[in-house]
């Protein structure tokens, strides 16, 4: 399955893009499984990950916790702590 | 209820500035039932004169959606008459405004709850992120993430 991934601030910057699609594989089904996969892709994936438990995500806009099935979302952002306001 | 509480929130993410003065004014035109209007206004600070600038990053389409959600549920929650929140995104100089949002209800408390409320949630769950441009041209850090903030918030669940 296709899905398109986005970043924001430092996961963006670290990881060197603003969005890609990848292919998700079969064994990754939840957001958390997800994140520990990214972050076998590279150094820059690995520096931007490397501690699972400060990264925010959204399923099609919507907040998700790490154990969320990924399910049939089409855009899965990971972000930092939202500092906004 | 939902779709009439949702009929009260007006939600505005942009890059250009707001008028705090003309947005009241637009909030409470023709009306006549309002009694109280208590706004918020959010500014950049210098940081002891560190700061040349904010800089405002924002998940486009989930950032309005995430801040209408949690106004729509301020409505409903405080019986507001109309709750008005701006988001500014991009380059900010010390002084600038970045967020505004005004509450209207017929009596103060529910007013003062419905603005401050917004903006807890708003802190913790609406996907903006700030870096730091330095007056010294040196490359800025992120902002952190305050547990005071997530503080801020959680006594909206503790309170019930």
């Amino acid at each position: 399955m296709s899905v398109r991934l986005v970043y924001f601030a430092w996961v963006r910057e670290r990881i060197g893009k603003g969005s890609e699609e990848i292919d998700l594989p079969p064994e990754v089904k939840t957001v958390g499984e997800l994140i520990a996969h990214l972050a076998t892709l590279g150094e820059e994936y690995e520096a931007a990950l490397q501690v699972p438990g400060v990264i925010r995500a959204a399923l099609d806009e919507e907040h998700a916790d790490h154990d969320e099935p990924i399910g049939g979302a089409r855009e899965i952002a990971l972000f930092p702590p939202m500092t906004g306001g | 209820m939902p779709d009439e509480a949702a009929h009260r929130v007006d939600v505005r993410i942009q890059a250009h500035d707001f008028d705090s003065a003309a947005e009241i004014a637009a909030l409470t035109a023709g009306r006549a039932d309002i009694g109280a209007v208590v706004t918020f206004t959010g500014l950049c600070r210098d940081e002891g004169g560190r700061l040349a600038a904010l800089e405002l990053e924002h998940y486009p389409g989930m950032a309005e959606r995430a801040i209408r959600a949690i106004a729509t549920e301020a409505v409903a929650r405080f019986s507001l008459q109309g709750i008005l929140a701006i988001h500014r995104h991009g380059k900010i100089a010390p002084g600038g405004n970045i967020v505004l949002v005004v509450a209207a209800a017929p009596h103060r408390q529910a007013a003062f709850d419905g603005a401050a409320f917004l903006m807890d949630y708003l802190k913790t769950d609406a996907p903006f992120w700030k870096k730091e441009h330095l007056k010294d041209g040196g490359t800025g850090e992120w902002v952190s993430a305050k547990d005071a903030d997530d503080a801020a918030k959680a006594r909206w669940t503790s309170a019930q």
